[in-house]
């Protein structure tokens, strides 16, 4: 699961580039060619893409807690197996994520020590707590369908093994969609209890579902070459709107309320409007200060800790991977 | 095949025992999700995992087929003094060798039981165990090659692997407890026995273990842990049913 990545785009790197070869390459791209991990490709898109990527697969890992701690409180054999597959899935989608970093040179040890280190960033929604089983159900369905739109843009971006990597996991996470929706249609239809405890969830999850696509767009030079180089594929907006087009409705007909009163469609303009999120909120979530960053970060750091064991024992040689798993 | 009363009894308690060790093993391996060595071990032991709480599903469906409650109420709500799990499944997860180990011990021991039943009179159990091996080749492969590939790569690893194989043994031969009923299960043709499981266990083990350069302790003087059989557990069981049962019992007459 991931969205609203780009807002942790840095500033470029000033190299200059060969114009002749990033002509070259620009052509390639705007034909709609894929970039394989030997091609030549500028020293910034590469910088860009493995940032991308590693945040990627550090919010699949880190994705994998909050709904991870309620495997072994599923109510009932159907749940438990499907959240245990789900989560699996989403650790599976980590491993194919860094494969394809990796294949642009930054090995996985390095990008899991700067994920545990603070120093790379990941998907701000995990720093949020998974209360109640309802709010596992709402991640499931509604965190994934934003996942979706988001993976399914990126899909059709430039560079090839992240591409292919993307296009299975969406595979993937169309069942968290179709798991998430059945969980939540048996909260949303069941007894009281239920209701009100996938409501709850709702009204907790309504705030980092907004801010989980990334602030407005401001058009700059530095967003101009990520779009030029089909490394950002649609606006934080755009699939913003996306999501409000797809979801509102199927949210509304199970008797759930939205918990933003300003929430309607503008018939003109055919835009969703709403609250504008708390986007000081969210800024300062992503720079550490959520309800569970330091909890995040201390379980991985303690689980990194506990394997270094296991890890060491497997290092008998210097191979590393270059070919993507996907 | 028709069974009296008193066979029936004895049938039951044998699939408590493997809806119960499944059940409670796979809900422990299910805890390194996320949080394994390794994202390859992470799925794979989640994989493992999902086997053996889908075997245990299977198992109360044949209880229920036989008058137990069904199989979501008979998990998730029994009471802890009535499940029939050995303690080596009940402990926590502790570190990755101890559970490696348990895995390595423990899977070949169901391995063979599962191979032992699939010859059995009571043809619903035959039937499913035999599919089941299948899947159990997979873990049982994973197991030696991990117990192998860690007891001989460093001198870190080679201490922890001896040191969680004399902590998993006495739990490990308490997986062979006496069931209640098990003349009746063998008279029948349903079962031969926890003994001649036992003995195969050894036979198969102890080459592994001593091929993976550990030493192993005489096992005649090892005290097995015995209790599980008979409703006599660790204190580490009634937490783990108090939090797996503890969003079904929010409201019993809810479906989730």
């Amino acid at each position: 699961m991931y969205g609203g990545g780009y807002i942790f785009e840095e500033n470029g790197s000033g190299e200059i580039e060969d114009s002749v070869k990033l002509k070259e390459f620009e052509t390639r791209i705007s034909a709609g060619d894929k970039v394989e991990p030997t091609d030549w490709m500028p020293v910034e898109y590469r910088k860009q893409l493995i940032r991308m990527i590693e945040q990627h697969a550090h919010s699949e890992i880190i994705g994998a807690l909050p709904e991870g701690t309620w495997i072994t409180r599923a109510p009932g054999f159907r749940r438990k197996l499907a959240l245990m597959a789900k989560v699996q899935d989403e650790v599976g989608h980590a491993q194919l994520l860094y494969s394809a970093a990796e294949t642009l040179g930054k090995p996985r040890e390095m990008m899991i020590n700067d994920l545990i280190n603070g120093k790379s960033k990941y998907s701000n929604v995990f720093n949020y707590p998974a209360e109640t089983w309802a709010d596992t159900a709402i991640i499931a369905w509604l965190i994934d369908a934003g996942a979706i739109i988001n993976q399914v843009a990126n899909s059709k971006g430039s560079y090839g093994p992240y591409c292919r990597a993307l296009e299975r996991i969406c595979q993937e996470e169309s069942f968290h969609l179709k798991y998430g929706h059945d969980n939540v249609v048996f909260l949303a239809t069941g007894t009281r209890t239920q209701r009100e405890m996938v409501q709850g969830a709702l009204n907790r999850w309504w705030k980092p579902i907004m801010h989980f696509f990334g602030p407005s767009d401001k058009i700059s030079v530095h967003t101009e070459t990520m779009m030029k180089w089909k490394l950002k594929m649609a606006s934080n907006d755009e699939m913003r709107q996306k999501f409000l087009d797809m979801y509102v409705p199927k949210i509304r007909d199970l008797g759930l309320t939205i918990p933003d009163p300003a929430l309607r469609k503008n018939e003109q303009t055919c835009k969703w409007e709403y609250t504008e999120p708390d986007w000081e909120e969210f800024k300062r979530v992503i720079n550490g200060d959520g309800p569970c960053n330091k909890e995040r970060l201390a379980v991985r750091k303690k689980a990194e800790e506990k394997g270094a064991w296991v890890r060491r024992a497997l290092l008998r040689n210097s191979e590393q991977y270059v070919v993507p798993l996907s | 095949m028709q069974f009296n009363k008193e066979q029936t009894k004895a049938l039951k308690e044998l699939l408590y025992l493997l809806a119960d060790d499944e059940l409670i093993l796979g809900h422990r391996n299910s805890e390194w999700t996320g949080l394994g060595p390794i994202l390859e071990e992470d799925i794979a032991f989640s994989s493992m995992a999902q086997d053996k709480i889908g075997h245990a599903q299977n198992f109360f469906e044949m209880l229920h087929e036989l008058g137990e409650p069904e199989p979501d109420t008979n998990a998730f709500a029994r009471d802890e003094n009535l499940f029939r799990c050995c303690h080596f499944v009940e402990y926590p997860i502790g570190e990755y060798n101890f559970s490696l180990m348990r895995h390595f011990l423990f899977d070949h021991a169901m391995f063979i039981r599962y191979g032992m039943l699939s010859g059995s009179s009571y043809e619903p159990l035959a039937s499913a165990v035999r599919k089941f091996k299948g899947e159990m080749i997979y873990h049982v492969l994973h197991a030696d090659t991990w117990i192998k590939q860690l007891s001989q790569a460093d001198e870190e690893s080679y201490r922890l692997m001896q040191s969680a194989l004399d902590e998993c043994l006495p739990l490990a031969l308490g997986m062979f407890e006496t069931l209640s009923g098990e003349n009746l299960l063998s008279d029948s043709g349903i079962y031969s026995g926890e003994e001649l499981l036992r003995q195969s266990w050894i036979e198969k083990v102890v080459p592994l273990i001593e091929s993976a350069g550990l030493i192993l302790p005489d096992l005649n003087n090892i005290q097995p842990a015995f209790g599980g059989r008979k409703g006599i557990h660790t204190d580490y069981l009634k937490p783990l049913l108090d939090e797996m049962s503890e969003v079904f019992k929010i409201d019993p007459d809810a479906e989730w």
